[in-house]
């Protein structure tokens, strides 16, 4: 089949260093991956394209790019559907939210500080067991984990959230998704370290929820999964504190006390009435929207049969 | 065509001009709203219940299904927020039949039982798959020709794909641009059109909540919006609501009206725009009305 792919390609040693689209056009086999048209252009065409790959088979996690917008494998994504879901073009691009170092080669460096920094690594306390010895977990809980352990570090992830881009301090998707994978091993004993660590800025409270890392990961990781684990364990833990916790359990209130929520108090609830500062900051707000006839309703009404709503949070929490 | 109705929390609280403009709409297309056998239903969670308490919310959602089923009516709801959590929990519920059997113990108290036969459905499919755009564009009346507008979706309507339906109904996929090409109006696609408003870290992080809205306010104003159109109110809250403080984050001017889905359609349907509370956004339209020879 005869494909064009349109690459966006940034050579850092040009004389006004720049990212252009550059289109090849080349005869390939049916079930082509992107990454066998990379290839070929580079070997055909082209040969400063520049590109990261190896295995060729979804297990090294080198080859994470964008097609058509969306972060994901090229070695693992078929030209054929890509033109089919894209209206007929096959647009490359370097992965998102990192540096690009050329063409397609991205700086991970920074991906690789977030992933350290949440110490990856089993921090279990008393002896380390003998040289005919080793950790013992429980089966379900290794099978539990192995979802989380099936990342290969491609950084799709991480291209593609949208709080790492309006904000580089955030720990994103990938980092967090490991941070998980050792808060929630039965050998690790840091845990309540991790946790308090994970709640502080650009930790857990501070991803939108946004699930692109869900729809992108090519290997279902599900990182907002285990953030949203991680924000439960970190609540019941007792870091419940953060503004992100008493959101939480603020709303959860509100539904119980009336099956719905209120946007008036739910602000108020989740800063405190005694934070100035942050009731100054929310005072035109309320102004706007008071001149507006947006203010919601002062008095909030029950749902009507809300005994019944009541009654489930009672099973269901006790 | 009837529907069980479930408006939602927000179209009820800071956005009562979604709830005006949705029953205006919908009596307009022959859509029969049936909210009276909904009315004990609970907030979805939001995905923010279900941080504390996952089986918390599928509880609280498998009962607004279970009143629905009672009805014998298709659910249809107005927040692609709600879309997305009930559909999340639809997808637990109706794939795991020990689970939902232990969900409906929990119901049975007050002789509810969820069998797993809802589809809920946001107006807004309703309108793609139900109503259909040529019966749509046929019942224009005012159509917005010429008139730029930028789509933006909201998260939990197009992700996760795998609990949307999309594979057995691709066309969910751009539903929002075929309804804005639909009443005549012109499409202007800018990436950030299914990306996050930022609302649900407004109260953790605003810094980065407000960039969100700068960023995705100022990208579709680049591409020549006039207005953006949007079929949740969560979106609306933070897109419209806080975008005086994302002008002032980005150091520029702003000035894009928010405008909800319904509010787009009663525009083209010739309903009165102040019956829509299109007067009492924070972002003004009257600039757009005026352009669009629309003020009463
Ligand atoms: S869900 Fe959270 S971590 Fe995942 S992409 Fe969105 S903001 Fe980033
Ligand atoms: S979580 Fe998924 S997308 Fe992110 S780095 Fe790991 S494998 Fe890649
Ligand atoms: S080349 Fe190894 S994951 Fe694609």
């Amino acid at each position: 089949m005869e494909v064009t792919l349109s690459v966006r390609r940034f050579d850092p040693d040009a004389d006004r260093p720049a990212p252009y689209f550059q289109d090849y056009t080349l005869d390939l086999d049916e079930g082509s991956v992107v990454l066998d048209g990379l290839i070929a252009i580079r070997e055909r065409i082209d040969g400063t394209l520049a590109l990261r790959c190896s295995c060729r088979s979804a297990i090294c996690g080198s080859c994470a790019m964008r097609v058509n917008g969306q972060a994901m494998l090229a070695c693992n994504t078929k030209i054929a559907d890509a033109m089919a879901s894209g209206g007929g073009s096959v647009v490359v691009e370097p992965a998102g939210n990192m540096q690009v170092i050329k063409d397609l080669v991205v700086d991970f460096a920074p991906f690789w500080d977030k992933v350290r920094a949440v110490r990856p690594w089993l921090q279990a306390d008393g002896p380390a067991p003998g040289p005919d010895e080793e950790y013992v977990a429980p089966n379900e809980d290794m099978l539990h984990l192995a979802g989380v352990m099936a990342c290969i570090m491609c950084g799709a992830c991480v291209s593609d959230c949208t709080v790492l881009e309006v904000d580089e301090r955030f720990l994103g998707p990938a980092a967090l998704a490991k941070a998980y994978r050792f808060v929630a091993d039965p050998r690790d004993d840091a845990d309540r370290a991790r946790l308090g660590e994970l709640v502080e800025y650009g930790g857990v409270w501070d991803c939108t929820r946004c699930m692109q890392c869900v729809e992108v990961c090519p290997k279902g990781v599900d990182p907002m999964g285990r953030i949203m684990a991680m924000r439960d364990r970190a609540i019941e833990g007792g870091y419940d504190d953060s503004y992100g916790a008493r959101h939480a359990s603020a709303f959860t209130d509100m539904v119980e006390h009336s099956g719905r929520v209120d946007e008036l108090r739910l602000p108020l609830k989740t800063k405190g009435m005694l934070n100035a500062p942050e009731m100054l900051k929310l005072l035109p707000v309320g102004l706007r929207a008071q001149l507006k006839g947006k203010r919601p309703p002062i008095i909030h009404r029950k749902n009507p049969g809300q005994d019944n709503v009541r009654r489930i949070f009672e099973k269901v929490e006790s | 065509m009837r529907y069980a109705f479930y408006p939602g929390c927000v179209s009820r609280g800071a956005a009562p001009e979604l709830f005006a403009a949705t029953t205006a709409v919908c009596e307009k297309l022959g859509i029969e709203l049936e909210f009276e056998p909904m009315r004990s239903a609970s907030c979805t969670g939001s995905g923010v219940l279900q941080e504390k308490n996952l089986r918390l919310g599928d509880t609280l959602n498998a009962r607004t299904f279970a009143l629905a089923e009672r009805t014998g009516l298709p659910l249809l709801n107005i927040c692609s927020t709600c879309q997305g959590v009930m559909s999340q929990a639809n997808q637990r519920l109706t794939s795991d039949a020990g689970y939902l059997a232990s969900i409906n113990e929990d119901l049975a108290e007050e002789g509810l039982e969820y069998r797993g036969t809802v589809d809920p459905r946001h107006l807004m499919w309703v309108i793609v798959e139900d109503v259909g755009l040529d019966s749509l564009r046929a019942q224009v009346t005012r159509p917005l020709t010429g008139f730029k507008v930028a789509p933006f979706y909201g998260c939990y309507i197009v992700r996760p794909t795998s609990a949307l339906g999309f594979d057995e109904r691709p066309e969910r996929k751009d539903a929002l641009e075929r309804v804005i090409e639909a009443v005549g109006a012109e499409v202007v696609d800018f990436p950030g059109k299914t990306l996050c408003c930022g609302f649900p870290i407004l109260t953790i992080n605003e810094t980065n909540s407000v960039k969100m809205v700068a960023n995705h306010t100022l990208d579709a104003k680049k591409g020549g919006a006039q207005a953006m159109v949007t079929p949740c109110p969560l979106c609306h809250l933070n897109l419209d609501g806080y975008q005086p403080q994302a002008a002032a984050s980005a150091r520029q001017p702003i000035d894009l009206p928010i405008i909800h889905l319904p509010q787009l359609l009663g525009l083209a349907l010739g309903i009165d725009p102040n019956a829509m509370r299109l007067n009492k956004h924070i972002v003004s339209t009257g600039k757009l009305l005026s352009d669009m020879a629309l003020t009463p």
